[in-house]
């Protein structure tokens, strides 16, 4: 059902936007999902910025977006480094071309020069559809938030059975003393 | 969406059929999954018919010969499972040959490939519980099979100090398992896959002991298969519902991969540790791994020469 | 009536024919071998899960047993050397009884093999022009062609000398020479094959050792003569037949460098994966030791050692082993130590821990256990009735006489 949702979007994302841009390696379009925007605040501009007055200080922001904990170099960054000033539906490139929040991988790329490219050829990340055909990609905000882009840990799937411990009692005892040895301590 | 949907009996109806058919035999409704369990199973000398107790080795059959058989399997299956199953042998691409890659920098150890591995490929789901892959978890630092975990079960993973390494089927050009059966009831296939001939295996499990990775599983009682949970786009050499006695492997999802699709266990890595292509086409996924990346395949001094490979992405 | 005719109507009266002791004998085994195919029946109609076995541990209890006995099966050719090749009277008088026990032997690993299989009912997958063989990569079907094979041997030799002694004539020796000297590799081929199927794959670093085939062969020759020593002084005992003295003793002194050289191969074995201690010493530390809380093992395995020793100096000593009553406590001793050091201390650590370093305790179930005592029984009720056919004959009771059956004289066994 999901994927279905998905893949309909990316064929919306990659029919709507044809010829944007002339052909090339770098500007290889691909089948991506919309991007997992935030409905509360998109769109940016005319929900709330373009009524207001851009500070371009760098600053911790108090009044808004306060769940925003940035954890990707904070040190060195801040919003509007890759968010536009002008045009706050927008992200910029470091030249100063404008881009689609659907087009983030080049924002990203910029920096993490080998993740792009592995990226762009399908190592990188997850592929959906057909190992000789049409693949469905993901964006790299599909996985990575991009304020805290350390993957989230996830609840593993169930351990597997120990072989025989439904049927012979002599192996419900080692499932026994096995649960014992790994779950002693080992809570994160 | 996909253009692999079959169509198929209304599951929820066939369920409730079942249902209805087991509450007029009087059993208690919570005794009811058992007895569809014990529906999807046939075991020894419960051959359908003489043609199929002398069904020849899956190899030696002529197209017609196929044919029949895959329409005897459909009607079978159809009528055991309640519902429409389809069964295909849909022949090896030509030029093809299957690769497959693992990340192992990104694998988080969720398990997410071994169930969507079960639910695709209709395995036995307890009793035997047939899993195709093995996740181990190893402490940094480590590589020693004997000092991996595969029943470890936190709250949440990655857990801090440890990697993750899922082992199935490597599908080795060189394949043991292949060497040891003494009837030629496993096979490798020329687009790589190494496959089993349900119907001609006789369970004398010496591929179990020839093969290094633990690739292999038997089927030590009647695989127990939900009819509600049966898979029902299906390939002869791959995800058809399996007998007691056989042996069973990863078949890179036969029945996916002949058709261009991915197998399962790719598509439900949510980390995109897992990559698959057709080692013999240069521009391919997996071969952009192994001529950027480094990479390796396990038990290397076995010479067994896996076409699965892991890499750090 | 034809000579054959009469010849198998005077076997089927004495196969029937017997004491008390021998009513007692076979009823007892009949029993537990009918216990044993209960159980199959149940096998069959449950599956293999009805046993211990399982994924990590993917044979048991039968493929032990099925090593043990083509041991013993091989063991026939250290009676068939000195009684064929050298003409040494004192065993030439009881290769047959030797060979009918290869007989019964194998007998028994073939239903050992079947009785493990997933589809048995599968069998004639095996069977070349109308299965299958995969033959000649796969070291099992090579097991399949010689053990039918050796069976085949073992059954012609005897059956033709008895049959012509039936008749009171000398068999042929030219038809006969080559069978008795081609049978000779075959027992060593037997045993050697069994070991390569094992040996074959670098998966299981415990069975990956070159010195598998000889250890295999050397413990053959304690086992199978152990058996043939203390079945003949009760065959001796029970029936007309004379066994001398003389050819025990023999047996008991090659059981003794037999068990040397053994002894010696597993001190070699043990050392190399000790010293050199790489990942492959795990499977024997699981045996020896007991490993990660696995130590199922070791009791087997020590008490295996201690009864082998003993039994080597027993039989070493001429003293002792010529002392009925120390001779035949090795013999018991070094029944129970081979069976034990060949069949689950050689099966069970090759698999444990497993290739993926998992460490899983196999146990035989009730039903696998009752399955592997009916087999046995179904061993000894061939072997007992052989004999019941092969003695007469010997001593000259059972002899075809013009004039119809008169010849069938009462055993008191």
């Amino acid at each position: 059902m999901k994927r279905r949702w998905v893949l309909v979007a990316a064929l919306v994302c990659l029919f709507a936007r044809p010829g944007l841009r002339a052909a090339g390696a770098e500007e290889e379009v691909f089948a991506v999902p919309p991007p997992p925007l935030s409905e509360d605040y998109y769109p940016c501009a005319e929900n709330c910025h373009n009524d207001q007055e851009t500070d371009p200080t760098p600053r911790v922001l108090e009044e808004e977006h306060t769940d925003i904990k940035l954890h990707h170099a904070e040190q060195f960054r801040w919003c509007l480094d890759c968010h536009d000033a002008d045009n706050r539906d927008k992200l910029h490139l470091q030249s100063g071309e404008k881009i689609d929040f659907s087009e983030s991988y080049r924002l990203c790329g910029q920096c993490h020069g080998a993740k792009y490219r592995d990226w762009k050829k399908g190592i990188h990340g997850k592929r959906t559809g057909y190992w000789n055909g049409k693949k469905q990609y993901l964006l790299c905000a599909n996985c990575h938030n991009p304020h805290n882009p350390r993957f989230q840990p996830l609840k593993p799937e169930p351990p597997p059975k120990v072989p025989g411990s439904g049927t012979l009692k002599s192996h419900a005892k080692g499932k026994h003393l096995k649960e014992q040895t790994h779950d002693g301590g080992e809570e994160k | 969406m996909s253009k692999h949907n079959v169509s198929t009996v209304d599951p929820k109806k066939a369920s409730r059929r079942k249902f209805l058919k087991g509450m007029a035999a009087g059993a208690a409704a919570a005794a009811l999954p058992v007895k569809a369990l014990a529906q999807g199973s046939s075991g020894f000398m419960t051959y359908g018919s003489w043609e199929e107790y002398f069904q020849k080795n899956f190899q030696e059959m002529t197209p017609e010969e196929v044919k029949a058989t895959l329409k005897r399997l459909e009607e079978k299956y159809t009528k055991q499972y309640g519902k429409k199953v389809t069964v295909k042998a849909t022949p090896p691409m030509e030029n093809v040959l299957f690769g497959y890659a693992l990340d192992l920098s990104r694998c988080i150890g969720c398990r997410r490939c071994v169930y969507a591995c079960v639910k695709e490929n209709n395995q036995s789901r307890r009793d035997p519980q047939i899993h195709y892959i093995h996740v181990l978890r190893f402490e940094n630092g480590e590589m020693e099979f004997e000092k991996s975990e595969r029943y470890y079960n936190p709250e949440k993973v990655p857990e801090e100090g440890h990697y993750y390494m899922p082992v199935q089927c490597q599908h080795c050009r060189k394949a043991p398992c292949v060497k040891a059966c003494p009837v030629r009831a496993t096979w490798t296939e020329d687009d790589g896959i190494v496959v089993v001939d349900y119907n001609w295996c006789i369970g004398c499990r010496y591929c179990m002991a020839a093969c290094p990775y633990e690739g292999r599983a038997f089927n030590w009682l009647d695989p127990k298969l939900p009819p509600e949970e049966l898979n029902p786009d299906t390939h002869y050499l791959g995800n058809r519902p399996r007998m007691r006695g056989v042996v069973e492997k990863c078949t890179f999802c036969i029945q996916r991969t002949r058709e261009g699709r991915y197998p399962a266990c790719v598509e439900a890595c949510p980390v995109g540790a897992r990559k698959f292509g057709n080692l013999l086409d240069p521009e391919s996924e997996i071969r952009y791994i192994l001529e950027n990346h480094r990479v390796f395949r396990l038990k290397e001094d076995l010479l067994t020469e896996p076409k699965f490979y892991y890499f750090f992405g | 009536m034809n000579t054959l005719m009469e010849f198998l109507v005077g076997t089927f009266i004495l196969a029937f024919r017997g004491g008390k002791k021998y009513y007692a004998w076979m009823g007892s085994l009949i029993l537990i071998a009918l216990v044993g195919l209960g159980a199959w029946v149940y096998q069959l109609k449950t599956g293999l899960g009805i046993t211990g076995m399982r994924d990590p541990v993917s044979w048991g209890l039968y493929i032990a047993n099925f090593t043990f006995l083509v041991g013993v099966a091989a063991a026939a050719v250290l009676l068939v050397i000195p009684a064929y090749i050298y003409k040494w009277g004192p065993i030439k008088e009881i290769v047959l009884l030797g060979e009918l026990l290869a007989v019964a032997a194998i007998s028994m690993c073939l239903m050992f093999v079947t009785f493990d299989l997933g589809h048995p009912e599968r069998f004639w997958h095996l069977i070349p022009g109308l299965g299958i063989l995969n033959f000649p990569i796969s070291m099992l079907s090579w097991d399949v062609v010689v053990l039918n094979v050796y069976l085949a041997v073992n059954l012609i030799v005897p059956v033709y000398i008895l049959y012509n002694a039936y008749q009171g004539r000398e068999p042929n020796y030219k038809v006969l020479w080559p069978l008795i000297i081609f049978s000779i590799p075959a027992a060593v081929s037997i045993h050697t094959v069994t070991a390569f199927l094992y040996n074959g794959f670098p998966s299981r670093p415990f069975w990956n050792a070159s010195i598998l085939a000889p250890r295999f062969i050397a413990s053959a020759f304690c086992s199978g003569p152990s058996f043939i020593i203390l079945a003949f002084q009760l065959i001796r005992k029970h029936t007309q037949i004379k066994i001398q003295d003389r050819a025990i003793f023999k047996l008991a002194e090659i059981i003794a460098y037999a068990m040397g050289i053994n002894l010696f191969l597993l001190i070699a074995e043990v050392f190399k994966e000790y010293y050199s201690a790489t990942v492959h010493l795990a499977p024997m530390k699981y045996l020896f030791q007991g490993l990660e809380g696995h130590n199922e093992l070791v009791p087997f395995i020590w008490t295996a050692i201690a009864f082998n020793t003993i039994a080597f100096f027993l039989f070493l000593t001429p003293k002792t082993r010529e002392n009925f009553f120390t001779l035949n406590l090795g013999c018991v001793l070094m029944f129970i130590g081979v069976w034990i050091e060949k069949g689950p201390g050689l099966i069970l650590p090759g698999f444990v821990p497993t290739p993926l370093g998992e460490m899983w305790s196999y146990a035989p179930t009730v039903p696998e256990v009752l399955i592997t005592l009916g087999i046995w029984a179904i061993g000894l009720i061939i072997y007992t009735l052989l004999l019941k056919v092969a003695i007469p004959i010997e001593v000259g009771e059972f002899r075809q006489i013009k004039d119809r059956l008169h010849g069938i004289v009462g055993q008191n066994q």
